[in-house]
């Protein structure tokens, strides 16, 4: 995967965050990993990607990073519900947003929530995944990104 | 004050929206979590103005559009999407959006995008 590639989704974790009321977030160095090993906080929300691009983004958050992320955009009701809303909406964003690099053929689909590491299902074995750290106050989460073309 | 449906898969975006109406121009009268819930929500409350995601289940932003343009096409719709590509853009204006809007998106962005597509 090229450097621009993973660019275009260190723009879109940018962004978000630059929309919520704590904009200051900082995104490190993207490494590789083994999908039989893949990296995961509390709770991750699923991105499948088809077209010209095959695989998933997805993000994945501490739930107090999550929780603290809600207060952030406004949201007071801080509840399992919310939170698990939450993490979708931050891989749908992400994922949506790289349509401006990739065009309309990056099809997404709706996101899948679960808690913890995504699965084989999610993630084919035989693959690796680039994870981009993103540190937000005083936490860590990462946007996660395992496409082929 | 113009009857608002708020149609998005996100509760979290639903409130949001919700939150930051201007309460002198926009009465919400009803919320849909995706394109056949809205249909239905449609018929009951006919709201002026909605604002519409793309990508839900059930029933997608853009079948959404076809069919609430052929009951009403004076309905004003804003797209809130994170679809930023100009093709899905330019296609739910073809099939009757009046104006569209990238998710993230701020209150200000929100209220500026509302205001425009009901002074057209």
């Amino acid at each position: 995967m090229s450097q621009e590639t993973l660019q275009v989704f260190i723009d879109g974790v940018v962004r978000y965050f630059h929309h919520t009321n704590d904009k200051e977030v900082k995104v490190g160095t993207p490494y590789l990993v083994e999908n039989d090993n893949p990296a995961a906080y509390d709770v991750t929300g699923i991105i499948g990607i088809s077209g010209p691009y095959r695989g998933c983004v997805y993000f994945t958050a501490p739930r107090i990073l999550l929780k603290h992320l809600l207060l952030s955009i406004g949201e007071l009701d801080t509840s399992n519900e919310h939170i698990f809303d939450l993490v979708g909406e931050v891989a749908n964003t992400i994922s949506g947003n790289a349509r401006s690099r990739f065009g309309h053929e990056f099809m997404i689909s709706v996101p899948v929530m679960i808690e913890g590491a995504p699965n084989q299902i999610h993630l084919p074995r035989q693959m690796r995944s680039y994870v981009i750290p993103v540190y937000w106050k005083a936490y860590h989460a990462a946007v996660v990104i395992c496409l082929e073309q | 004050m113009l009857s608002l449906m708020i149609v998005d898969d996100s509760n979290i975006i639903r409130r949001k929206i919700e939150r930051c109406n201007d309460s002198d121009k926009f009465q919400v009268v009803a919320s849909a979590a995706n394109g056949a819930q809205a249909l239905q929500l449609y018929n009951e409350t006919r709201p002026q103005v909605v604002t519409m995601d793309l990508t839900m289940p059930e029933m997608d932003g853009i079948a959404c559009i076809q069919q609430l343009m052929a009951i009403d096409s004076g309905l004003r719709i804003l797209v809130i999407s994170a679809l930023s590509d100009k093709a899905t853009g330019i296609e739910a204006l073809k099939k009757g959006a009046r104006g569209f809007l990238c998710k993230p998106f701020t209150d200000e962005q929100l209220l500026e995008a509302l205001t425009e597509l009901t002074e057209d």
